[in-house]
């Protein structure tokens, strides 16, 4: 069983879509959404949910006011901020429990508390493991790991071939919890200058974690000179670029419509996801 | 204060942000803050040229093992794992560390001092009128929110303060729009723009702020959006068109208002249009 995810760095190049098709192309394979905060890929796959599970995790302090002498201690030592008035503001508390440790009148209590669900669903596809994170909560990266771990235990439990994953954008918490142990990165970028310079840093994070990776430029004709520049920046660096996707409204139309787009047209942008299916399978087989 | 947020990445947040500070800094005092600290992208367009760096360091334990009796309370009071005693050694993953300072302050033997990790920078810059503040993670790194604060300790209170803020609707949000008088949600008149617009909307009714739209790429796409805000009572505040010519601007580094610079008129409209519904909700409260 291998495991690829699809990164970007900047958001919105199209790592979504290209998850989607690679699920309409893939045969024995388990898909993971790791984007836990604004999840999309079940807008492609429509999945109906088996099962779905709170996901605890995180903790909030409480201050009880009836035991509070207001001696301003927790406030003074938080160094988030979350403490103001000898209340605490939720959205701010990072959970560290410091304040419950020092109340001198135990005042403070540690509350647990939901910050998402994760679910696993059947779709035309395969399984798909995905998840939604509370709104405004912490703790992307331990859902992101709670994906994987399911997508991992259908793969394992159903033989299959290969775990595709949708990553978030970016190349923080969520980020790196979605790499660690893949075996291969899928980066997606545009040849605007915020796309190559996202696509450098989150080369960067995959090679601090030891993972290969291919890039694939999608909307390459928008500006040929900066694609350019994407190759040859990827020449140097010895990464090798595994599709040129052309800009095309189809893309959008088939997310408008609800289908991966290489089932909604058979133009030049399915042809090269086709393609790029069998580069990444091939790196995969090695 | 006005943060420009989207719930989806790579919707048109940096060239709403940009535009804006850039027609209002024709008039007035304006600072952006660059709070995407993963991806920041504002001075790719605005060519700032930045004067100051300033590293940002999250305080993680060091213990000396001479005054250490291997008790094992700062593995104990540590939320995050990020302290382990093992027979005789202390293991420290700083990686995983917040910074919140409990094994120090409680450690029995006082052998826990801290040293600082650096996790980022935050660099300035002006030209004229207008000031930006961006912060950048580390690469390798994984916390966001220290840089955001370090960046957010820059506000100017004298200008107009324009936050980018990252994607998506967890922590780093929270901690950029914070405070915000105004949150701009900008997004893409399609199903993903739908579905993550709406989780923005609940990040901001969450924060207890004001909020309008910008749908980008106008043209393709259906109109759910706009009868998602027409239910929801949220305003379409600007719409901008599907077209290859800015999608090549931008590709190029090129802010809208600097291509095409009519659209300078429509950002100052916006913007007057952000004063009256901030009045507004402050007289309703």
């Amino acid at each position: 069983m291998k495991e690829i995810v699809v990164l970007s760095g900047k958001g919105g190049t199209g790592k979504t879509s290209i998850v989607a098709c690679f699920a309409s192309l893939a045969k024995s394979k388990v898909l993971a959404d790791c984007d836990v905060d604004a999840a999309d890929l079940h807008i492609l796959l429509k999945p109906n949910v088996e099962e779905k599970k709170e996901f605890w995790s995180g903790r909030a302090a409480l201050i009880d006011e009836e035991k509070c002498t207001e001696c301003g201690l927790c406030q003074e030592l938080c160094r988030f901020g979350a403490i103001s008035d000898l209340r605490v503001d939720p959205v701010s508390c990072e959970g560290c429990g410091f304040c419950y440790q020092v109340c001198p009148v135990d005042a403070i209590t540690m509350k647990d508390s939901m910050s998402g669900h994760s679910f696993v669903s059947e779709t035309k596809y395969g399984h798909l493991c995905h998840a939604r994170l509370g709104i405004a909560q912490e703790n992307s990266g331990k859902l992101v790991a709670l994906v994987r771990q399911n997508a991992k235990l259908i793969a394992d439990r159903e033989n299959l071939d290969y775990i595709i994953t949708d990553g978030p954008p970016g190349i923080g918490c969520p980020v790196i919890s979605s790499l660690s142990g893949a075996n291969l990165a899928l980066l997606v970028t545009e040849p605007t200058l915020s796309g190559i310079h996202d696509l450098e840093r989150v080369i960067g994070v995959c090679r601090h974690f030891g993972l290969p990776v291919l890039v694939c430029v999608n909307k390459y004709d928008l500006n040929e000179d900066n694609a350019h520049a994407i190759e040859s920046y990827c020449g140097r660096e010895g990464i090798e670029v595994a599709a040129r996707i052309p800009f095309d409204n189809v893309m959008t139309e088939a997310i408008v419509q609800g289908l991966p787009v290489v089932e909604y047209a058979d133009g030049k942008v399915g042809q090269q996801i086709r393609e790029l299916w069998q580069i990444v399978s091939a790196k995969l087989e090695k | 204060m006005i943060s420009v947020a989207s719930g989806k990445g790579g919707t048109g947040k940096t060239l709403v942000a940009t535009s804006l500070a850039l027609s209002l800094s024709a008039n007035q005092k304006v600072q952006l803050l660059d709070c995407d600290v993963e991806e920041p992208n504002a001075n790719i367009l605005l060519r700032v040229a930045i004067k100051h760096r300033q590293p940002v360091y999250i305080p993680t334990p060091s213990v000396d093992e001479t005054k250490c009796n291997y008790c094992g309370k700062c593995a104990e009071v540590c939320a995050y794992n990020a302290v382990a005693v093992i027979k005789e050694k202390v293991l420290v993953f700083t990686e995983l560390c917040h910074g919140c300072g409990a094994c120090s302050y409680l450690c029995p033997e006082s052998a826990i001092t801290e040293e600082g990790k650096e996790v980022g920078v935050v660099e300035r810059g002006d030209s004229e009128n207008l000031e930006l503040t961006q912060g950048k993670l580390n690469v390798g790194e994984a916390m966001a929110p220290p840089v955001i604060r370090d960046v957010k300790k820059h506000i100017d209170h004298g200008s107009v303060v324009i936050i980018d803020v990252p994607p998506g609707t967890s922590c780093p949000v929270v901690e950029a729009i914070k405070g915000s008088d105004f949150c701009l949600l900008v997004t893409e008149p399609t199903p993903f723009g739908l579905n993550d617009l709406s989780l923005a909307v609940e990040v901001v009714r969450e924060l207890d702020m004001p909020c309008g739209v910008i749908i980008n790429r106008a043209g393709v796409g259906n109109d759910e959006v706009g009868q998602y805000c027409h239910r929801q009572g949220i305003p379409i505040l600007l719409t901008i068109p599907l077209d290859r010519n800015i999608a090549m601007l931008y590709s190029r580094g090129i802010p809208l208002v600097e291509g095409v610079p009519r659209w300078r008129q429509e950002f100052l409209r916006l913007f007057e249009n952000i004063k009256r519904m901030v009045a507004s909700s402050r007289s309703a409260k």
